[in-house]
């Protein structure tokens, strides 16, 4: 059988791996696709937890989580498009207006 | 045992990919590998005994999320995003940063009392989309509308940020 830490150990590294690409990485789509992958490894974290101590409560709140990532990507999107419309950027650093 | 050896092969397998995702230049690669990562998520969720989460993971990530990048990267310009270097410089606190998310996550679950569980206690769930809907439908049916009026607004949202302006 596969202990809990594998799959505790596995959602750390695909965490890590998510922040450093929304740290590290200047292009706005790749960094969305990280935001993705985070949100993915604590789904990972609440289903393990739900099957070893036998609660549905992980598995429905992992539900919950896989729909608000796919609203916040539907949103995120949108707004790109809106956003390259008016300013042909991708980068991050280049998108200022705010005075972020 | 068998069950440890389709394990590396899902956790090699969705690390190798996610790797991929956060370096590769060409966002549509990237994109590609992602799928890749969450196919292999969704393998996971087999061996965990939640065939729902397993093919809601599909449905929803590969079948609808990831196809929503690919028509955006399509509507976008990409040549000139490619051409961005990996690590730009002066980002040693970033890279310090990570080092110190590195040590906090190796501590937290090495030194956490749940993480030493190896198999499920008692066994009372069995996995069926039957127990997940009487739970979505009865004690959990207030977040259940929430999250659709959520989605509601998602769309509304969507729709009118992707219109164009009307002078």
């Amino acid at each position: 059988m596969v202990p809990l830490s594998w799959y505790l150990m596995l959602s750390a590294v695909l965490f890590i791996i998510g922040t450093a690409g929304v740290l590290l990485r200047r292009n706005i789509l790749i960094i969305l696709m990280s935001i993705e992958l985070i949100l993915n490894s604590v789904n990972i974290n609440l289903v393990a937890f739900s099957y070893f101590l036998q609660d549905l409560r992980g598995q429905i709140f992992s539900v919950f989580v896989i729909t608000i990532a796919a609203a916040e990507v539907a949103i995120a999107l949108g707004i790109l498009i809106a956003l390259v419309r008016n300013k042909a950027a991708l980068n991050v650093d280049e998108i200022q207006t705010m005075k972020g | 045992m068998t069950e440890q050896i389709f394990f590396f092969i899902f956790a090699a397998l969705a690390v190798g990919s996610a790797i991929a995702v956060v370096s590769l230049r060409n966002p549509v690669h990237s994109v590609i590998s992602l799928m890749v990562c969450f196919l292999q998520m969704a393998a996971l969720f087999v061996l965990l005994r939640s065939p729902f989460i397993a093919v809601v993971q599909v449905f929803v990530y590969v079948g609808a999320v990831l196809v929503l990048f690919l028509f955006v990267i399509m509507m976008l310009d990409i040549h000139k995003a490619s051409m961005e270097r990996f690590v730009s410089g002066g980002q040693l606190g970033v890279i310090g940063l990570l080092v110190v998310l590195v040590i906090e996550m190796v501590l937290i679950v090495s030194k956490s009392k749940l993480a030493g569980i190896s198999v499920a206690s008692v066994t009372h769930l069995d996995g069926s989309v039957r127990e997940i809907g009487e739970a979505l439908f009865t004690k959990y049916i207030l977040p259940f509308e929430v999250v659709s009026f959520i989605l509601l607004v998602a769309l509304l949202g969507a729709i009118v940020m992707g219109r164009k302006e009307v002078k």
